[in-house]
């Protein structure tokens, strides 16, 4: 299979997730379409890897995920933050009540 | 294959980058370790010390870059004049932004929720907040957060300034989630950094994947080599491949720049993050994303054949334009501080970028000394934001003028209309931000005259005098804004206390919540307000809230103090600054 395809594919999936984030309105669906977009960037590495014939693509997907982990906790951790506050009711300035 | 060998490490020359990720690594172990009295203190310390070891590590460094730049581990971190002069200054504003972040008030209170966890309005929240803790994270947090924006711009490596970009943004996320007041906002902007943020640094690593596949490497001078020597690279031949590339790594850059069409962001986070760490955020984040911009952008340009290289300048001034023009149009209608300071900071983005458009070592200079200017004046302005509050009045109107002692204190009186009067309560304050707001605007003698002089006319040098020229008009709309709220606080009468006056306890619940509406946004439930404020009106009869200048217990008196002699001084006699700037102006040998 020529292996221009899968640059192909990368582009599509990395579009995809672009559209993802910037159509969808729920936070998780969001979320996963930047780990799409992050996941499609390491297929693209890879790849040019295979091209160029050295590890250094191989590597940078490492990069790539590790930075992807952390930021699912960070953004995992807002966002559960966030859908725990709104559905509790809540009260802005609580400041109010302390005296 | 070859035999492993171990990498020379140059550990001097890393050190300002290191101290400060150590003292958060050590400030993360502390937290876990050291009992509740002494953390803060600690903790405090270790933030001072690190960062002013890093400034002092940058001046120990300076003598040795001059000539010529310093590779560290095989060429992943580069120390050019240039880098070590962006890194003086994240250091340096990072430093007056702990100060604003450590600043409890005569309230004994600091800008962040004792439990940033805890769901807004439950009595754990309560509790916490009762119960005296206190997030001394935000330290730590701080620390790698700077620690990323010192490595940012000391790079050649475009995987080592994606992972910089990450480490900068990431804490950033977190410290804009807990705000002590306004918990709503604040997580609300939390979560609109993540989500455009995680987007940005997703095109910026697929512009990265590009330059790869163009050239076979993430090293800007392997890229600038294979531009020039298209055969050595199996891709070399597709130029798209790298202004693709080029362009997309330049959004990711322009995001954290919070330049146009990438600025939305911008308004939001400003305004709901906690003020001490919009300030932090504002000054230490732009000149760490405007480094590494520079690096990128012109490095690569010398490299690009006439006409890639035109389509960069192109983007360039478009982006320059359309940041100018929507920070001070914007800017000119706003009725909320923080968001009115936010705007600004965006048209500066916009006269930063006009400096940039000559693409050479005038340019670079001219950069530095503005990024000091802008990070000193912002850091102070959100500081003297984080000291004008708003107060409880308890007494009625007809029952004696209210006293300074009198009522609780709430978080910050951020509507514009709140600021009227407030020279003639604290005439100090409204000295130093009158100011700060003088130097954004450009006015001579200030830091921010030499500082726009120095980026207009190195793009005139660069033959971009129209971009010039609408940069001088821009700014000469932004002075419009920026003495209004001069003209308001010195020169208007207190809106007093007399409009909100007239609502004595039965209305109490109206006046009251006023003061948030609006900035509550999604989720902040008004009707909730309302109805705790009528249950306890019965009991101490909370009629209405007056604007306050609170006492600092130091920390930003001192931050302040040094911003205003900073913006003076650079203003007044620029030339030793303008001459280290010169030095570093060079950001490639």
């Amino acid at each position: 299979m020529e292996i221009t395809n899968y640059l192909g594919l990368a582009v599509i999936l990395f579009a995809l997730g672009a559209a993802t984030v910037l159509l969808r309105r729920n936070a998780i669906i969001v979320f996963m379409g930047v780990e799409l977009m992050l996941n499609a960037t390491n297929l693209a590495f890879v790849t040019f890897a295979r091209m160029h014939g050295d590890l250094t693509g191989q590597v940078l997907a490492f990069f790539v995920m590790v930075v992807a982990a952390a930021e699912v906790v960070v953004g995992l951790a807002i966002i559960i933050m966030i859908f725990r506050a709104r559905r509790s009711a809540s009260v802005d300035d609580v400041n109010l009540l302390q005296s | 294959m070859n035999d492993f060998v171990a990498p020379v490490i140059d550990w001097a020359a890393v050190s300002p980058v290191l101290i400060v990720l150590g003292a958060g690594v050590l400030g993360v172990l502390l937290e876990a370790f050291l009992p509740d009295r002494v953390r803060r203190t600690t903790q405090l310390v270790l933030a001072l010390g690190a960062l002013a070891g890093s400034l002092v590590a940058v001046g120990l460094l300076w003598d040795r870059v001059q000539d010529g730049s310093v590779a560290v581990v095989n060429g992943s971190y580069v120390l050019t004049p240039f880098g070590l002069g962006v890194q003086a200054v994240v250091a340096l504003c990072a430093l007056l932004g702990v100060l604003v972040v450590a600043e409890r008030t005569t309230t004994g209170q600091d800008a962040f929720a004792p439990a940033a966890a805890a769901v807004p309005g439950t009595v754990y929240e309560d509790e916490t907040r009762r119960a005296g803790l206190q997030q001394t994270e935000i330290f730590p947090l701080l620390l790698f957060a700077t620690g990323g924006m010192l490595l940012f711009p000391a790079t050649d490596d475009l995987i080592v300034m994606f992972v910089a970009l990450e480490v900068l943004s990431l804490p950033l996320y977190v410290l804009c989630a807990t705000a002590r007041r306004r918990r709503l906002l604040s997580q609300e902007a939390a979560f609109k950094y993540f989500v455009l943020g995680a987007f940005a640094s997703a095109l910026f690593i697929f512009g990265v994947a590009l330059v790869y596949g163009f050239s076979g490497s993430v090293r800007l001078e392997n890229v600038v080599a294979v531009l020039a020597e298209p055969s050595v690279s199996p891709l070399g031949t597709m130029p798209g491949l790298v202004v693709v590339g080029l362009l997309l790594v330049m959004a990711g850059l322009l995001f954290k720049v919070g330049a146009a069409p990438f600025h939305t962001w911008t308004p939001d986070v400003y305004q709901g993050a906690p003020t001490p760490i919009t300030g932090f955020m504002a000054a230490c984040t732009k000149a760490a994303a405007v480094g590494a911009l520079v690096r990128v952008v012109f490095t690569l340009a010398a490299g690009l054949d006439a006409d890639a290289r035109h389509d960069v300048e192109v983007a360039l001034w478009v982006v320059a334009i359309l940041t100018m023009l929507i920070g001070t149009v914007a800017g000119a209608v706003q009725t909320d501080i923080k968001r009115l300071l936010a705007y600004s900071s965006i048209a500066h983005a916009g006269f930063l970028l006009v400096g940039t458009v000559g693409l050479d070592e005038v340019s670079s200079r001219a950069l530095v000394f503005y990024l000091l200017a802008y990070g000193l004046a912002t850091v102070g302005a959100f500081a003297v934001v984080t000291l004008v509050r708003e107060r409880t009045v308890t007494r009625g109107p007809g029952e004696g003028a209210a006293d300074d002692d009198d009522g609780v204190v709430l978080g910050e009186a951020t509507r514009l209309a709140q600021w009227a009067g407030i020279g003639r309560r604290a005439p100090w304050l409204t000295a130093a931000f009158c100011l700060f707001l003088l130097s954004m605007a450009g006015i001579p003698l200030t830091a921010g005259f030499i500082a726009k002089f120095g980026v207009f006319s190195a793009a005139v040098e660069a033959g971009a005098w129209p971009l010039a020229l609408l940069g001088v008009l821009a700014s000469a709309v932004s002075v419009f804004f920026y003495v209004r709220i001069i003209v308001l606080m010195v020169l208007t009468p207190p809106a007093d206390d007399a409009s909100a006056a007239g609502s004595s306890s039965g209305s109490s619940s109206g006046g009251t919540a006023a003061p948030d509406d609006g900035l509550d946004g999604a989720g902040a439930e008004p009707s909730g307000v309302t109805a705790t404020l009528t249950g306890t009106a019965t009991r101490t009869v909370v009629v209405r809230t007056v604007v306050t200048v609170v006492g600092s217990r130091g920390p930003a008196a001192v931050a302040i103090a040094l911003c205003a002699a900073g913006v003076l001084l650079l203003g007044v006699f620029p030339a030793a600054v303008l001459d280290l700037a010169a030095q570093a102006g060079q950001f490639r040998f």
